[in-house]
């Protein structure tokens, strides 16, 4: 990483920050995504960290729909998507077709990155089991989990990862109820639990810290699993230009730590400090607007803890 | 050349068939009746006997896809499924075919559950029958055998590019240990020969598969696909006649059976076939003036060979193993009613649904269900279809 406190590199020097980044684009501006959508600017770097040679299997979700109406496409490299619960099979289904067609001599070797990329959705609830199957078969592919915490591109529906107190579609705040009733489900730990090689969370708002990554997963043999913050101004009810904002806010809340486990070994990639207080984060949001008080001290606490338990993690050796 | 006669079962027959086909990925999930092949064939790579990538996948859902996204890179790609496993990857069963993705799939019928039955039907295969698959039906062992080479051939020619379902009774033809003739390596190479996809998923020419489409293309979309796959029946026949020049066995998108100078024929789509004709073999001894007709090619529907089978009948019985619940009758006889709907001449159809989940129906059965028929369609009782042998 470039340097120790990356906020306040990037406050600084966003235009010089702008000329370490690669200049290739693979997935093309003149797509439909809303304005200041981090998720888009997430496939980007992803993208650039990955480059040419990369094939791309994507879940039904704001990505796919943005991106591929027809006659026309974003994508720069080859790119695929069939439905919205299988990207980590279809993507196995390239890399093994690629593999026997190698080995064979049917195709001239190559080394290629195979990609699949899911919404929260189409990761934590539709297609979790076959993400499953894909983890634990062990193939050599990535796995990039797009996490706006909902179901975007169908109106802002709630789903596993939608943090507690969200309001959604499908979890409205009202009289009865405080939006989401539960915990955000914790997809990279069940990633872990796999036993893959390298898993990793990342969010845009942190450039380098996130294509670092990529690259780290690229380099690895093996599945590997990127979980990435992915700020919705839309389904968050922000301000378009506050999307990279609340992602550094995210991250230095320590509502979303940046970390990775590389082997099963933790380590957290970036420390913030000073660490600020939830409500900074959950403040302006228009998707926690219903919060008393007494909510955002639930959720500072239950984030201190897990940050706490994380850190315990990335100490052990 | 080599040819050899051995006795296995037809499961162990079609696996080795897509050994010999040179597959790259292979992607199933276990159901009966369909294991046997799967297991088969990941012994075969096991063995080193086939050099392919076997996908022992958590679901058929992902079966299916692991094959479109294999499919999608230009290999040669297999499946196999039956009943439940066919529903769960319903979804991606039309989604491959609407994106041209060449996957061959022996579909071993059975009964859809409930009640759960792991039994034979065409229940399954009805589900599908619009999912823009070519479908072929198999009578007997070889035959299944003699399609799976077909069943690529057809497949990833460029005019057709569409995934292939290869419809074998389940337990009825599965599981029987048949004489089979295997035809030798370089033969099934001259019939189908290294296949290459002209676009595939490549860093080198990128192209974007599986787009979404506004209203404004869909149509047009789903119009390309109906054209593709009706187009492919040539392709089909051309692959019938030059398996019959390499081997001397002979298919056809309708075959008959005696019926050439029958007053009235019965009609059958699957391994019931065989004892169709021994059914017609006997009545034709009571002088009854009966023949068969058999329908190989599903989909697309042989209209003409159909009309041809058909000309100068008074009545055709059609026997259907599948309901279309709340509808006018079986499947088989609603798309054989709606083809001669308002053709001169046409004949009367009568229609029963038998042999649901392997219930037996024997030679006798189909005696009865012929006579029975002929008295309804003498009588003008054509209307619905009449479910044989229920008990009520
Ligand atoms: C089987 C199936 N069920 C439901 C849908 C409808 N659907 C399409 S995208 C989507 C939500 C996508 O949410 P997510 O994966 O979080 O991606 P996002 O749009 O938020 O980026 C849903 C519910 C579908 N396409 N297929
Ligand atoms: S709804 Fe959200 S995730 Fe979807 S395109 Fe708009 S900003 Fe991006
Ligand atoms: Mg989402």
């Amino acid at each position: 990483m470039a340097c120790a406190s990356e906020v306040l590199c990037m406050d600084k020097f966003s235009v010089y920050a702008a000329r370490l980044v690669e200049k290739g684009e693979y997935f093309a501006s003149g797509h439909r995504a809303c304005q200041g959508c981090a998720e888009a600017l997430a496939v980007r770097l992803v993208m650039k960290a990955l480059g040419r040679d990369t094939i791309v299997a994507m879940a039904t979700g704001c990505m796919e729909i943005i991106s591929s109406p027809l006659p026309t496409t974003a994508w720069e490299v080859p790119w695929i998507h069939v439905a919205f619960e299988n990207a980590s099979a279809v993507i196995t289904g390239c890399e093994s077709g690629m593999k026997a067609m190698m080995r064979k001599g049917k195709l001239p070797p190559k080394k290629i990155n195979f990609v699949a990329m899911g919404g929260d959705g189409a990761t934590a609830d539709i297609g979790m089991g076959q993400l499953s199957g894909a983890l634990e078969r062990g193939h050599d592919f990535i796995y990039v989990c797009l996490d706006n915490e909902a179901y975007m591109n169908t109106g802002i529906q709630r789903s596993s990862a939608t943090p507690w107190g969200a309001s959604t579609t499908t979890s409205p705040a009202g009289k009865r109820s405080k939006g989401q009733q539960t915990q955000k489900k914790d997809l990279p730990k069940i990633a872990i639990a796999h036993n893959i090689p390298y898993v990793a969370t990342a969010c845009p708002s942190f450039p380098f810290d996130l294509m670092e990554k990529v690259k780290k997963a690229a380099a690895i043999e093996g599945p590997a699993y990127l979980h990435i913050l992915s700020v919705c101004p839309t389904g968050w009810r922000i301000p378009s230009e506050e999307a990279i904002k609340y992602g550094r806010l995210a991250v230095n809340t320590c509502v979303f730590p940046l970390y990775e486990c590389e082997y099963g070994k933790y380590r957290m990639t970036y420390k913030p400090d000073p660490i600020l207080p939830v409500r900074e984060y959950i403040q302006g949001q228009g998707r926690f607007r219903h919060l008393t008080d007494e909510d955002i001290e639930v959720i500072q606490k239950r984030t201190t803890e897990e940050y706490e338990k994380l850190l315990k993690l990335c100490e052990m050796d | 050349m080599t040819r050899e006669r051995r006795g296995i079962e037809v499961s162990l027959a079609i696996a080795e068939a897509v050994g010999q086909a040179d597959c790259d990925v292979i992607a199933a999930y276990p159901i009966t009746p369909q294991t046997h092949i799967v297991e088969h064939l990941a012994e075969m790579v096991a063995n080193g006997q086939l050099d392919a990538e076997f996908v022992p996948v958590e679901s058929e859902h992902s079966a299916m896809s692991v094959c479109c996204g294999a499919a999608a890179v230009g290999a040669r790609t297999f499946t196999s499924t039956s009943a439940q496993g066919l529903a769960l990857m319903a979804e991606i069963f039309f989604i491959a075919s609407a994106m041209r993705l060449p996957v061959v799939m022996a579909l071993a019928n059975r009964s859809l559950s409930a009640p759960l039955s792991i039994w034979n039907d065409h229940t399954d295969t009805m589900m599908v029958r619009d999912g823009g698959w070519i479908h072929v039906f198999v009578e007997n062992g070889q035959e299944a055998y003699d399609h799976v080479f077909w069943a690529f051939r057809v497949a990833e020619d460029p005019v057709v590019r569409l995934p292939v379902a290869i419809n074998i009774d389940g337990f009825i033809l599965t599981h029987m240990i048949e004489p089979i003739e295997f035809e030798d390596d370089d033969l099934v190479k001259r019939y189908i020969p290294e296949y290459r996809m002209e676009k595939p998923l490549h860093p080198d020419k990128p192209v974007s598969m599986g787009c979404f489409a506004m209203p404004e293309l869909y149509t047009e979309a789903q119009m390309a696909r109906e054209k593709a796959l009706v187009n492919s029946y040539s392709t089909c026949l051309k692959g019938w006649e030059e398996w019959a020049a390499l081997t001397g066995r002979r298919y056809h998108p309708i075959e008959t059976y005696r019926a050439d100078d029958a007053d009235y024929c019965i009609v059958t789509m699957g391994s019931l076939g065989e004892t169709a004709m021994a059914a017609v073999d006997e009545l034709r001894e009571q002088g009854e003036k009966v023949g068969a007709i058999k329908i190989r090619l599903w989909r697309p529907f042989p209209f003409d060979d159909f009309y041809k089978a058909a000309e100068g009948k008074e009545t055709l019985i059609v026997l259907d193993r599948a309901i279309s619940f709340g509808g006018p009758g079986g499947p088989v006889a609603l798309e054989i009613r709606s083809a001669l709907y308002r053709r001169p001449q046409a004949p009367a159809v009568v229609n029963y649904v038998a042999g649901l989940a392997s219930r037996d129906v024997r030679v006798e059965d189909f005696k009865a269900i012929i006579l029975e028929g002929k008295a309804k369609a003498t009588a003008g009782h054509t209307a619905g279809y009449t479910l044989y042998g229920v008990r009520e």
